[in-house]
């Protein structure tokens, strides 16, 4: 049934974007105690996402209501058997979300500095959990018909970790880019050398996924079967190498937007080699989680295709205009003036 | 206990935690809304210097109520994996609906209203409020009609070993998640007045800036007061729709344990669930409890023992919760009266006992928030989904006690945390009033009125 597979699509869309677009929130947040060097700067890199993260996070939330309108076994399933994963990922993400607010509500080093800790922790966890969920995703979960095998340190297996490595290492790249473009002189150009410094680790990365996901998932059949495929990947290393290749040159707006397009291939590179499971089961193929096997109704199917096709173009169709309003660079000036900023 | 009865607890800690904050950012976000409006409209200083002091409270609370709200997105498959596997197909759609209408809306535009003072016009500024107000009250909408359909389930056949979609358009037309739309977002406005009220009578007992707070006091009264009215009409019609569809609830809500026709109500009861009946029954008005089940005196009102025992919901949380808020909505009927009546007459720092009054009673509109979710959520067991499933059937099989026990623990020192800061904060800027010297501004207002 083609609402399948449209759905599927859909599905991976959503998580791109929301990699993409949380990506560099992530990153900055990772980042912004060792980049920004005094609490002034440190404002300003808050406050160069202020008026998207929120926005950027919905992605999410939607990505969750998807899985569960259009695919709810595989919500069920996944949520629960992932359970201390995601708890840890909800922890971090409400600690997060309250940060930005509160940070500046009182004065006092004290209180500021504890904020910064837990945005940096808080950022951190969620690129590593959403890595190590993904990576064991595509590896395939311990499942039959009994249920789960599994728990939460069998997570924690090599290509779980190298997967979340790959995933922190993007968003520190993506984070440091967008905090280069979005800010001025010295934060600019440290916030430049920094994604320099991770762009070499993340190249090693990237290539021993690459070579490890072959024996460690079964990524590759569907790339074996249609060769063409391959051009995701290859676009994906391409747009990686364009990364370095950017800044080299001063494009640092190109720079940025090759690495949203590494983000948005990656996910692509993985999603593709999954199709159409959404959760591979290790012990045996017949147990696979499939969007054939987990879908919702083709009626609801329909509903929700109506609702998405109507509904998404407007949503992105005011993000553009927010980020063109808030398109400027943030200055040290910016945030001492601005009584309204974080 | 066991994976049932923890995760019942930890959905309703965490979903009553979220309660906290959203009525008010129900409320708060069209009153900010309507000061900014004015302030484009008359160019007075004075309500953007409102929409200003009100909108930072409405900030510092907006924060939690985002970041708790994922969690119960995330806990239906977590906790409720069997029940998320069969209703799935209908019950998931208007959650992934929410997402895309409501919560992009009201967190891109929120980001606007933030940071766009001098980035966007002065009407668009407004306009990002209202976006923010709507955007949140559709989001109600669609989050209580998936609610109402576990109330009241609509639109659905047994199919496949689940319940499968079949009409949409009955979903969202259903009355009872409409009805329970109307009663829970006015509710919310109520809780945005007496929080404005509280607030204000706060600083006018100090006499710290009382032209300031005398505005604000009006725009709380009045919209209060309209708001309370609502709430109690909208409860009228709920119950009448409670007892048509849920009639062991209705009993339960009533202790009413005998099948009667023109039923009475007694205004004092004393449940004996032990015994099965009524400890103590006095002042009772004749045939009220029928008139109120069907809006006609001579109904017949169902009693508990019609139901089988374990077919009943708790009855002494159910009667009592109901009691209170229906008691709480006549209190605060009565208090919004008052407050608009002094306010017209222009004597508000005059009566300051009833402004003591009022400071105090921030905190009833929230319990009786949170009393009216008892009422619906207990009042509903055993069933998770009203006929179809029960909510024994509906626990994931695969996680332990040990790790739901871990993760309301983690939950309830995070949530207790991140309370305490937030209403910390609160009462900080709450105290301190608006920024800048208003004397200016208050001498326009005074000319203008
Ligand atoms: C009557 C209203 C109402 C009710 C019953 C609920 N919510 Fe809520 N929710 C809101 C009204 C609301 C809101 C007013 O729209 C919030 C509160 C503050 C905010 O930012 O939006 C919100 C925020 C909010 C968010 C964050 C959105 C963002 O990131 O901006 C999520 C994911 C949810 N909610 C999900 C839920 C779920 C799954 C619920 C069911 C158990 C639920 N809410 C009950
Ligand atoms: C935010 C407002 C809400 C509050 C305060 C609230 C309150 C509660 C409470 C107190 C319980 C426990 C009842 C018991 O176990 O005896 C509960 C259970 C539950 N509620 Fe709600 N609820 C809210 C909104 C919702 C909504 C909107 C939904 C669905 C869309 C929902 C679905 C559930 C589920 C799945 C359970 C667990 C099963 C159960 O114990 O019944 N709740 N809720
Ligand atoms: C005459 C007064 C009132 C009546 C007759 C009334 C009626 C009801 C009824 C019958 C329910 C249960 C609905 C269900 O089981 O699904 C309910 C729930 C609720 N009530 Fe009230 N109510 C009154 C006052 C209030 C007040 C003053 C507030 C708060 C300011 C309030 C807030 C709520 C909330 C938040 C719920 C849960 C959501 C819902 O089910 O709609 N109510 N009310």
């Amino acid at each position: 049934m083609t609402f399948q597979i449209i759905w599927f699509i859909l599905w991976g869309i959503l998580w791109a974007v929301y990699f993409m677009l949380d990506g560099f929130v992530l990153g900055a947040g990772m980042l912004h105690r060792f980049l920004g060097r005094n609490d002034v700067e440190r404002r300003v890199i808050i406050n160069t996402f202020g008026p998207v993260w929120d926005g950027n996070e919905v992605w999410l939330v939607t990505a969750g209501g998807a899985t569960f309108a259009a695919f709810p076994t595989t919500y069920a399933l996944m949520f629960s058997y992932l359970y201390t994963a995601l708890l840890l990922l909800l922890f971090a993400l409400i600690v997060r979300g309250v940060c930005f607010e509160f940070r500046g509500k009182l004065e006092g080093d004290r209180w500021k500095g504890l904020w910064d800790s837990a945005i940096m922790v808080s950022s951190f966890l969620p690129a590593l959990l959403f890595g190590v969920a993904f990576g064991n995703i595509f590896q395939g979960l311990p499942m039959d018909a009994a249920g789960y095998h599994g728990s939460f340190l069998s997570l924690l297996n090599p290509f779980g970790l190298l997967t979340g490595a790959l995933f922190v290492l993007l968003f520190l790249v993506h984070g440091s880019l967008y905090l280069t473009v979005k800010t001025e002189g010295e934060l600019s150009a440290r916030a430049l050398a920094a994604a320099n410094r991770f762009w070499p680790v993340l190249l090693i990365v990237a290539a021993v996924f690459l070579v490890a996901a072959s024996p460690a998932t079964r990524l590759d059949d569907n790339y074996l079967s249609f060769p063409l495929l391959l051009v995701v990947p290859l676009f994906a290393v391409a747009s990686l190498v364009m990364i370095r290749i950017s800044t080299a040159r001063g494009k640092l707006l190109t720079a940025f937007a090759a690495s949203c397009c590494t983000i948005v291939l990656v996910v692509a590179t993985g999603l593709v080699g999954l199709f159409p499971s959404l959760i591979p089961s290790v012990i045996d193929p017949i147990y696979n989680l499939t969007i054939y096997n987990s879908s919702s109704s083709e009626y609801t199917l329909k509903i929700m295709t109506a609702v998405a096709l109507v509904f998404v173009p407007i949503v992105i169709a005011y993000k553009i205009w927010v980020y063109r309003v808030f398109r400027a660079k943030i200055t040290l000036q910016d945030v001492m003036e601005d009584e309204h900023s974080y | 206990m066991d994976v049932v009865a923890l995760s019942r607890l930890q959905f309703a800690v965490t979903s009553m935690f979220h309660f906290i904050f959203v009525p008010l950012t129900l409320g708060l976000s069209i009153m900010v809304a309507i000061m900014e409006t004015r302030y484009v409209r008359t160019g007075n200083e004075l309500y953007l210097a409102m929409a200003k002091f009100w909108g930072k409270l409405f900030l510092i609370n907006f924060a939690l109520g985002v970041v708790t709200g994922i969690t119960l997105e995330f806990q239906f498959g977590m906790n409720w994996a069997e029940y998320s596997r069969y209703v799935g197909d209908i019950f998931g759609a208007p959650l992934a609906i929410v997402a895309t209408l409501a919560f992009f809306l009201e967190s891109v535009f929120i980001g606007v209203w933030i940071f766009g003072w001098n980035k966007v016009s002065k009407k668009m500024h407004a306009v990002a409020i209202w976006i923010v107000a709507l955007a949140s009250n559709l989001s109600a909408l669609w989050i209580l009609l998936a609610n109402g359909w576990m109330q009241h389930p609509v639109g659905f056949v047994l199919r496949n070993g689940r319940a499968e979609m079949v009409d949409f358009m009955a979903m969202i037309t259903n009355p009872y998640g409409l009805l329970k739309f109307a009663h829970t977002v006015v509710s919310g406005y109520v809780v945005a007045a007496f929080f404005v009220l509280g607030i204000s009578s706060w600083h006018l007992l100090r006499n710290s800036r009382p032209d300031f707070f005398k505005v604000s006091f009006r725009m709380g009264a009045v919209f209060g007061l309209l708001s309370i009215f609502l709430v109690l009409l909208t409860g009228d019609f709920h119950a009448v729709e409670v007892a048509k569809t849920q009639p062991a609830k209705f009993a339960a809500m009533e202790s009413v344990w005998e099948t009667k026709a023109g039923a009475g109500m007694n205004l004092l009861t004393i449940p004996d669930p032990a015994q099965e009946r009524n400890a103590v029954e006095a002042v009772t008005i004749p045939k009220l409890l029928s008139y109120l089940a069907y809006h006609q005196p001579d109904a017949e009102v169902k009693g508990l023992k019609e139901f089988p025992k374990e077919d009943r919901p708790p009855v002494l949380p159910v009667f009592l919760s109901f009691r209170a808020m229906v008691g709480m909505g006549f209190f605060m009927t009565l208090l919004t009266f008052l407050a608009v009546f002094v306010s017209w007459r222009g004597t508000v720092e005059k009566h300051t006992l009833l402004l003591r009054i009022l400071l105090y009673s921030i905190p009833v509109p929230y319990i009786a928030n949170q009393l009216g979710w008892i009422v619906a959520e207990v009042g509903r067991q055993p069933w998770i989904v009203y006929g179809v499933l029960k909510t024994s059937d509906a626990v994931s099989t695969s996680i332990s006690v040990a790790q739901v026990t871990g993760s309301l623990i983690g939950f309830t020192l995070l949530y207790g945390l991140l309370g305490f800061v937030d209403i910390f904060l609160l009462v900080k800027y709450a105290r301190k009033g608006p920024d800048g010297d208003l004397s200016a501004l208050i001498q326009a207002a005074r000319k203008e009125v």
